[in-house]
């Protein structure tokens, strides 16, 4: 189980976390909504180690997080999926995998694994990967980070830009992830794509989580949305 | 000697050039791609590869082909340890900011610099290549070391392509190279991986400055030029790019070469000096390399 409490965070001079507490625990997916600059993937860049934390604690099965360099943070068995995919460009999709595969130790059962997640990159292995499209390059980001065999995933909006099949093979693809137990975390903004896939929902605001409802009984139309993500 | 088997002798003498540049340049253009630090200290690491080999060569007893053997795999070891050292001493506490860690390598160039003035003193000295071989052929006789020079490092420059290319370190550079932040979210220790490649690209220096040493001279000076023209290959070539260092040292060698021998060496590093303000000028990001 992943549990933040009471972290501050930020860039510099700039706070941008206050007191963020959150939980996410295994087989659950935890979507993390707020508007633009409430500090979702300052959060997500926490957890990894990317920024510092300066109060609060981050624990991954109560072991600590942030004495860890951001290295580390991988190897302790979480997985990140960044805004914007982040591949490595100039690398092939095979490539990226390997990357993936090798900070684990893990060998060709986990591959063959991603790659029945997501068969379409088994016909693009030697391709760049920069070249693939939109789409694909979510499904390489994805299975580039489930090669770590993760026990906590972290998306970063996941579905950005892409049409509508290819939302729903993410989606279906987290589902069958969190019925094996891998806890998720995901940062969102489309409101269709978390009431399909949320067991809880976290609406962030100012830096620290505001209000946490089960997905249960919300629709589109439901007031936090408009009160926190002004949709 | 006929115009025929002049131009002959100058294409020889600047792919011996070529050979070597390219190795001391490949070594600072890797060190840029993928830390993003200009390291003017490149030059200082070649002069202490070709300090060290003349100490090798001089207290090593046996011949002249153990010591100068024992020197080829000695010296890059010692330089990439010193450059190793530097890094995790100097610029991973700078975080390897751009500005800073050019300030920093201009300060230990000239540390590098008075040490080895301090040790190993103001002269100019010898080192005896490994064997002595004269190729003869028909117009004029050649120097068989300096043949085989540019063989070997082909032989290296190949060594390091296939480590970029076909290997796991070479994948994880590379990887380090495109995006630091997400190559960590992996696992990979970027500190790490730093160190490895100023030691590599020290090592390279080193490397080459051992080959050379037999030909010109082991002086505590000697860092400017390869450092000059390193910076010249590079820029021509594009920052980071392998191909282009390869292709611009041979471009820059084979010049300087048939300049030097047709005009004078003064006259080569001016006209080399004034492409890379063309080239600064009409394509900043260099023949081969990308636009930021």
């Amino acid at each position: 189980m992943l549990e933040l409490s009471n972290i501050n965070a930020g860039y510099g001079n700039v706070q941008v976390l206050r007191g963020l507490s959150l939980t996410a625990g295994p087989g659950q997916v935890t979507c993390v909504m707020g508007r633009n600059g409430a500090g979702k993937t300052t959060m997500l860049r926490a957890i990894m180690g990317q920024i510092s934390t300066t109060a609060g604690s981050i624990t991954l099965s109560g072991t600590p997080l942030q004495t860890l360099p951001a290295h580390e943070v991988p190897r302790a068995g979480i997985g990140y999926v960044p805004q914007g995919r982040r591949l490595f460009g100039e690398l092939t999709v095979a490539q990226n995998i390997e990357i993936g595969l090798m900070t684990r130790g893990k060998g060709r059962a986990t591959r063959d694994y991603v790659l029945s997640l997501f068969p379409r990159l088994r016909e693009r292995l030697s391709q760049r990967s920069s070249t693939l499209s939109g789409g694909e390059q979510q499904m390489l980001a994805i299975a580039r980070a489930l090669c770590l065999e993760p026990s906590v995933l972290l998306l970063d909006e996941p579905t950005e830009g892409l049409q509508p099949s290819m939302i729903t093979l993410i989606r279906d693809t987290l589902l069958t992830l969190k019925s094996t137990g891998v806890a998720i975390v995901l940062v969102e903004q489309r409101v269709d794509a978390v009431l399909a896939m949320a067991d809880h929902i976290a609406f962030v605001t100012a830096g620290s989580v505001a209000e946490t409802v089960p997905n249960t009984g919300l629709s589109t139309d439901s007031a936090q949305f408009k009160t926190y993500v002004g949709v | 000697m006929d115009f025929g088997p002049f131009l002959l002798l100058a294409l020889m003498e600047g792919m011996v050039m070529a050979a070597v540049l390219a190795l001391t340049a490949v070594g600072l253009s890797l060190v840029f791609g993928v830390m993003r630090v200009v390291n003017v200290a490149h030059g200082e690491f070649f002069m202490l590869g070709a300090v060290i080999a003349w100490f090798v060569t001089h207290f090593m007893p046996g011949p002249p082909a153990v010591a100068f053997a024992a020197a080829l795999v000695i010296c890059p070891l010692l330089v990439g340890g010193i450059a190793a050292l530097s890094d995790t001493l100097i610029l991973k506490r700078l975080n390897y900011d751009p500005e800073a860690t050019i300030v920093a390598t201009i300060g230990l160039s000239y540390i590098f610099q008075q040490t080895a003035l301090t040790f190993y003193g103001p002269d100019a000295r010898p080192v005896l290549a490994p064997f002595d071989l004269r190729i003869q052929l028909p117009w004029f006789g050649y120097s068989g070391y300096k043949i085989a020079v540019v063989f070997a490092a082909l032989a290296i420059l190949l060594a390091v392509w296939l480590l970029m290319t076909r290997t796991r370190a070479g994948l994880i550079m590379r990887a380090t190279q495109l995006d630091r932040n997400t190559a960590r979210a992996f696992g990979i220790n970027v500190d790490r991986v730093y160190a490895a490649v100023f030691a590599l690209g020290a090592g390279l220096a080193a490397v080459a400055a051992v080959l050379i040493v037999p030909i010109q001279q082991a002086h505590y000076l000697m860092g400017h030029d390869p450092l000059l023209l390193s910076f010249i290959v590079v820029i021509i070539g594009g920052l980071g790019s392998l191909r282009g260092t390869l292709v611009a040292a041979l471009v820059i060698g084979l010049s300087d070469g048939v300049i030097s021998v047709f005009f004078s060496p003064t006259l080569a590093k001016i006209l080399a000096t004034l492409l890379v303000a063309m080239v600064l000028v009409f394509r900043p990001q260099g023949l081969f390399g990308t636009k930021p």
